[in-house]
């Protein structure tokens, strides 16, 4: 049995769906940063499979580009827990909550 | 297009570019740090010009006129859409940083680097509302989205700013893998990348139902961006925790980008699939009206009601949206024409709110309406303002918002017989009504109530405005009235969109 892009995509939706339930149930800032780049890969993944089975390069053309944002975004992000961190010596979202109403 | 690269089209984005490296330049210099702002006030004036001779270009005597300007390869589209959106951009821009001037200055925090972030945030608005493909689209959003993260916390010192920071990067990154998921599962089923390329594609055939989860995935993460319900419990906290000015450019700016991700690729990428984004998008603008403006009647600090209110204003700017899927042609083409003048209009109307806003905080230092009551005994001028702003965002005539208002009627009206725009329509009245209630308290509670004991007359009326909030509420003021009296003025913009729903 070969394994074909169809089970490269299953396994980003797999992924995708792991990073998605990090972020809803992880209550540390960093761990939900990281579910969410695992997001971003699993985009990636299904870039690629996709590219591949159709035989057309802006798939893997895609991937470059989101990668590069994705490290811009990781730039921006521990720049804020850094700053939110020396604030406060947590990461945890659940202590950040003194803007409700 | 030629082989040669078109540069004439692109001269808006290339000045804003070298604008945004020039403001960083600046601030380096040993000269005084306002000089940064001023060099971004001149660039975004002087990337206006090209706006202007590109939309003249067929009565320009150098400028060959050749409709809609196709650029790398089909991705990137100048026309008249575009044109009238980098318009509002770059006019939302310029008001944003005469409103963060004084506020800057008056901060122990950096500078020149404000000015840079809001210029490259500016700069991606500008980018997205020329893109016609899924990663120009992406790249763009991202653009506007990551030095808004920054600005937000931009006081670092500050628990709050932090944590308005940290909400809105965590939510913005996660609406941006959801909307990256779906762009993927897109260009997997139908092979391109490019707008026209899946509107090709999607013509007539039946499309598996995974190409549904991408455009429905594609919407949630515009939907974050627009902040509309159930995506939206980010905004409150973050337009409460992060600087007024801020606040100000994510309202409109940020905002206006995310309502024209989401034109673009329903009116253009999805023209087929209006079947698919037409009800979901009734879903989200009704609970958007009604959510927003039912938990702004109970807040008791203004920027959170600004929020809400922003949020509920959302909804009503997706509320043509709905209508889309049940009408065709002129009609159709009314729909976008809605939004777009909704848009239009709002970006004078609120960012002049949040002038207000600034304005008061720096007499009372406080944005809790109960510290606002009987200002108008005080600083009836400023009072005066609050009337025009917020009765302006309620749609009362003569102010600029009701001609919003009846247009966005008047699209949902045009879907009438069919019972879904009908009941979309009776939604959109009701909430109209409760919106005027809210921003009517306002009002209210700075005409009608007394002086709070607590605040030591003293500190009351003394310091001035200033100028460079003064004229970006002397602007927006302006406009606000201007248009009201004459929508001709401003919708005649969005008539030139028209065209953009039917057209290409």
């Amino acid at each position: 049995m070969s394994v074909t892009p169809g089970w490269y995509m299953i396994l980003a939706a797999v992924l995708f769906a792991i990073g998605a339930s990090g972020i809803l149930l992880r209550r540390n800032a960093l761990v939900m940063f990281m579910s969410i780049e695992l997001m971003l890969n699993a985009v990636n993944l299904t870039f690629v499979a996709a590219g591949r089975q159709l035989g057309t390069l802006e798939g893997q053309v895609s991937v470059v580009f989101v990668m590069v944002v994705a490290a811009a975004e990781v730039v921006v992000g521990l720049a804020i827990i850094v700053a939110v961190f020396r604030k406060r010596a947590t990461a945890s979202v659940d202590e950040l909550s003194e803007l409700r109403g | 297009m030629s082989a040669l690269f078109d540069y004439h089209a692109l001269a808006p984005e290339l000045i804003l570019a070298f604008t945004v490296m020039a403001v960083l330049a600046v601030d380096l210099m040993p000269v005084p740090k306002y000089y940064a702002a001023v060099t971004g006030l001149v660039g975004l004036f002087a990337s206006i010009i090209p706006l202007l001779t590109l939309a003249l270009c067929s009565e320009l005597s150098f400028c060959s006129d050749n409709g809609a300007r196709l650029l790398f390869g089909d991705s990137y589209v100048v026309d008249t859409f575009s044109l009238v959106l980098k318009g509002l951009f770059l006019v939302s821009a310029f008001i944003s940083l005469l409103l963060a001037v004084g506020y800057v200055e008056s901060d122990r925090y950096y500078q020149g680097e404000y000015y840079f972030l809001l210029l490259a945030s500016v700069f991606g608005a500008v980018v997205m509302a020329s893109s016609r493909d899924l990663i120009s689209i992406f790249v763009g959003l991202e653009l506007v989205s990551g030095p808004a993260f920054l600005l937000a916390g931009w006081r670092k010192g500050d628990a709050r700013s932090n944590e308005a920071a940290l909400k809105f990067f965590i939510v913005g990154v996660l609406s941006a893998a959801i909307l990256l998921f779906g762009m993927s599962l897109i260009y997997g089923v139908t092979g391109e990348l490019t707008f026209s390329g899946i509107r090709a594609a999607t013509v007539g055939g039946e499309l598996p139902a995974v190409f549904t989860l991408g455009v429905l995935f594609v919407l949630m993460g515009f939907a974050f961006k627009v902040s509309a319900v159930p995506f939206h419990f980010w905004t409150p906290d973050t337009y409460e925790g992060a600087p007024t000015p801020v606040t100000a450019y994510l309202s409109v700016g940020s905002k206006a980008a995310g309502f024209v991700g989401l034109l673009v690729i329903c009116y253009s990428a999805f023209a087929n699939m209006r079947d698919i984004w037409g009800p979901a998008l009734w879903i989200i603008a009704v609970a958007s009206m009604t959510l927003g403006n039912l938990i702004a009647v109970r807040q008791t600090n203004v920027i959170r009601l600004l929020g809400y209110s922003s949020i509920a204003q959302g909804g009503f700017m997706l509320a043509p949206f709905a209508v889309a899927s049940m009408v065709e042609g002129v009609e159709l083409e009314g729909a976008l024409f809605a939004t777009v003048t909704y848009l239009l209009f709002y970006a004078f109307m609120n960012l002049g709110a949040f002038g207000v806003v600034m304005a008061g905080m720096s007499k009372v230092k406080s944005a809790e309406l109960s510290s606002w009551s009987g200002m108008a005994q005080y600083a009836p001028g400023l009072s005066m303002l609050v009337v025009i702003f917020f009765f302006a965002l309620a749609g009362v005539p003569p102010l600029a918002g009701w001609f919003a208002k009846l247009v966005m009627f008047q699209a949902i009206i045009s879907g009438a017989p069919n019972v879904w725009a009908v009941l979309l329509g009776v939604i959109a009245a009701v909430n109209a009504v409760v919106a005027f209630f809210y921003y009517a308290k306002v009002v209210k509670t700075v005409w009608m109530d007394s002086v709070p004991v607590e605040i030591p007359a003293a500190e009351l009326g003394g310091s001035g405005l200033n100028p460079a909030l003064a004229l970006a509420l002397g602007i927006t003021a302006i406009a606000t009235i201007v248009t009201g009296l004459f929508p001709g003025v401003l919708s005649f913009f969005g008539e030139a969109t028209r065209t953009f729903a039917s057209g290409f």
